[in-house]
């Protein structure tokens, strides 16, 4: 996966920006400014890349007539528009036609599809925000894709390793023997060490599955492919809110009562009374943020992380010399390098993170005297 | 804030929630549960075998230990024998000289008592050897002397005279 980094990012250049020229003017064909300059134009690049996307596009020319070609996969486009409404995303060229099903017609305006008449008008309201209505989107996008696809690496790799150690006398062989240390560090470094001895076995296969999960996603993020999965706001709400989900529903009794109760038998109830009336709204309150922090702190990482790049490679382009140019591509060189530690990093964050809050919530011993924390 | 409400994708959550608990129940299924059984019995099996070999380790130290606990009793033992032989031998040799001594002395005095009354029985004989020869002498000597009247006047008086001289 890492060999070379090199020339996969010349390559990642190379795609992102032979496709950009064409790509930009292709999202923006409809809209009413066409003479854009080339800082506008990476600025818009980078905000569409960093969106989801309804086709799997992997690149876009210009022929010598000037007509743009995409090259990629349509995807399927599921709607619930009072009843299920399937059809190819390759119907809206890119966001260039409108697609009539039944009654309805749709339009892919910036990355998402409205509900419009059947000339396609976009009503705005006085903050340029489309007004239009929004049918319920459960499309299979490029971010949909690129989970499957982990998923099936991960579901084959993982078997593979399981499957290894059967033929193999108890000792992994393959591909997965790469894996193995780290799913032993995330067992004795993260799970045991933070949930402890007794309870961690049956929140391992979440965290060795969120971990690989993050992590392989995070490195496709970095892949010529640019696919920006975790760096998703829905993506890392519904990882947040699985680990919530199970901090809260294997919480113990102790974890309770230390939440309503957080002092304990440290003092007088008379005198504690004054202390909840702040500590207890606190607590509460510390419950969501806790999920919160982590799925903010993924998002805000990845998005960074691609934002970043993208302009440092954007900067070559708007330095047009060699000097310049150069210049970004060794910062963008150095820069994607901490994003391959910045992926790995992140993953093992949400990871000990969660295994953190497990541990609290699985907490059996009763504090006598709670930490004022 | 707006803007990430205004990102966040409905469809997108659904299907990672989805696909997400998908995968998390077929690797528990298929990858976690057999991976971590399999290096769990293999760490098992190293610290039993850790064990094993130190259970040997042990063991070993313990057979040697009793070898060697063997080896000095053996040689105690050995040492005890030779000097019980080395008694014996000279208590033997002791009782020999003894017996010896005793027998010895009983040979010679027997030997003394036989040439005692050897001795004896000899002096006898003389005597009366002696005593015969004497009387065979003294017959000679008398029938000789008696032969003529003068002598055996002559040895009367000798006789007398001796007598007298007693």
């Amino acid at each position: 996966m890492m060999h070379n980094p090199l020339l996969r990012k010349f390559l990642l250049v190379l795609t992102f920006f032979y496709g950009l020229s064409v790509f930009g003017n292709s999202v923006e064909v409809s809209s009413e400014e066409k003479g854009k300059d080339l800082k506008t134009e990476i600025d818009e690049y980078i905000q569409h890349h960093l969106k989801d996307s309804h086709d799997f596009s992997l690149f876009s020319y210009t022929d010598e007539a000037g007509e743009i070609h995409h090259v990629g996969l349509p995807l399927p486009i599921i709607l619930w528009d009072n009843g299920l409404v399937v059809f190819s995303s390759s119907k809206f060229h890119h966001g260039e036609e409108l697609v009539t099903v039944g009654d309805n017609t749709y339009k892919l305006y910036h990355g998402k599809i409205y509900k419009t008449d059947s000339e396609g008008t976009i009503t705005y309201d006085e903050k340029h925000h489309a007004t239009n209505d929004k049918p319920l989107d459960f499309s299979m996008t490029k971010s949909v894709v690129m989970i499957i696809i982990t998923g099936l690496i991960m579901f084959f790799l993982f078997r593979g390793l399981a499957r290894s150690y059967r033929t193999n006398g108890g000792i992994a062989k393959g591909a997965g023997r790469f894996f193995e240390p780290i799913i032993l560090y995330i067992r004795d470094d993260i799970a045991i060490a933070t949930i402890g001895e007794k309870k961690y076995q049956k929140y391992m296969p979440f965290l060795l599955t969120i971990f690989f999960f993050i992590w392989f996603l995070n490195m496709f993020g970095l892949t010529p492919l640019g696919v920006n999965v975790t760096g998703n706001i829905a993506i890392t709400t519904a990882l947040a809110i699985l680990t919530f989900l199970i901090t809260n529903l294997s919480a113990t009794k102790t974890y309770w009562k230390h939440l309503v109760d957080p002092l304990g038998h440290s003092m007088p109830w008379y005198a504690k009374i004054p202390l909840y009336i702040i500590l207890i709204p606190i607590e509460l309150l510390g419950l969501f943020i806790k999920p919160f922090s982590l799925l903010i702190r993924l998002y805000a990482n990845m998005q960074a992380g691609h934002i970043v790049i993208m302009s440092l490679i954007g900067l070559m382009f708007i330095f047009k010399n060699w000097i310049g140019s150069s210049l970004s591509f060794g910062l963008a060189f150095a820069i994607s390098l901490i994003e391959i530690l910045v992926a790995v990093l992140q993953a093992y964050i949400f990871t000990m993170l969660s295994a953190l809050y497990f541990g609290f919530a699985s907490e059996e011993h009763d504090h006598e005297e709670a930490p004022l924390v | 804030m707006e803007k990430l409400i205004e990102d966040f994708s409905i469809g997108l959550f659904f299907w990672q929630t989805l696909l997400f608990l998908a995968l998390l129940f077929l690797l528990w299924r298929y990858a976690w549960k057999p991976i971590l059984n399999a290096v769990n019995d293999r760490e098992k099996g190293i610290r039993d075998a850790l064990a094993a070999a130190d259970e040997a380790k042990k063991e070993m130290q313990n057979v040697t230990a009793d070898n060697e606990k063997l080896l000095k009793e053996a040689r105690a033992e050995r040492e005890s024998l030779l000097k019980e032989a080395r008694e014996i031998k000279e208590k033997i040799v002791a009782d020999a000289k003894d017996i010896a001594q005793v027998e010895g002395d009983k040979l010679i005095k027997q030997a003394k008592a036989s040439i005692e009354s050897e001795k004896k029985a000899a002096v006898a004989e003389m005597k009366n050897q002696v005593a015969e020869l004497s009387v065979e002498i003294a017959e000679k000597i008398i029938q000789e002397q008696l032969a003529n009247k003068e002598k055996q006047l002559k040895l009367v008086d000798d006789m007398l005279g001796d007598i007298k001289l007693k």
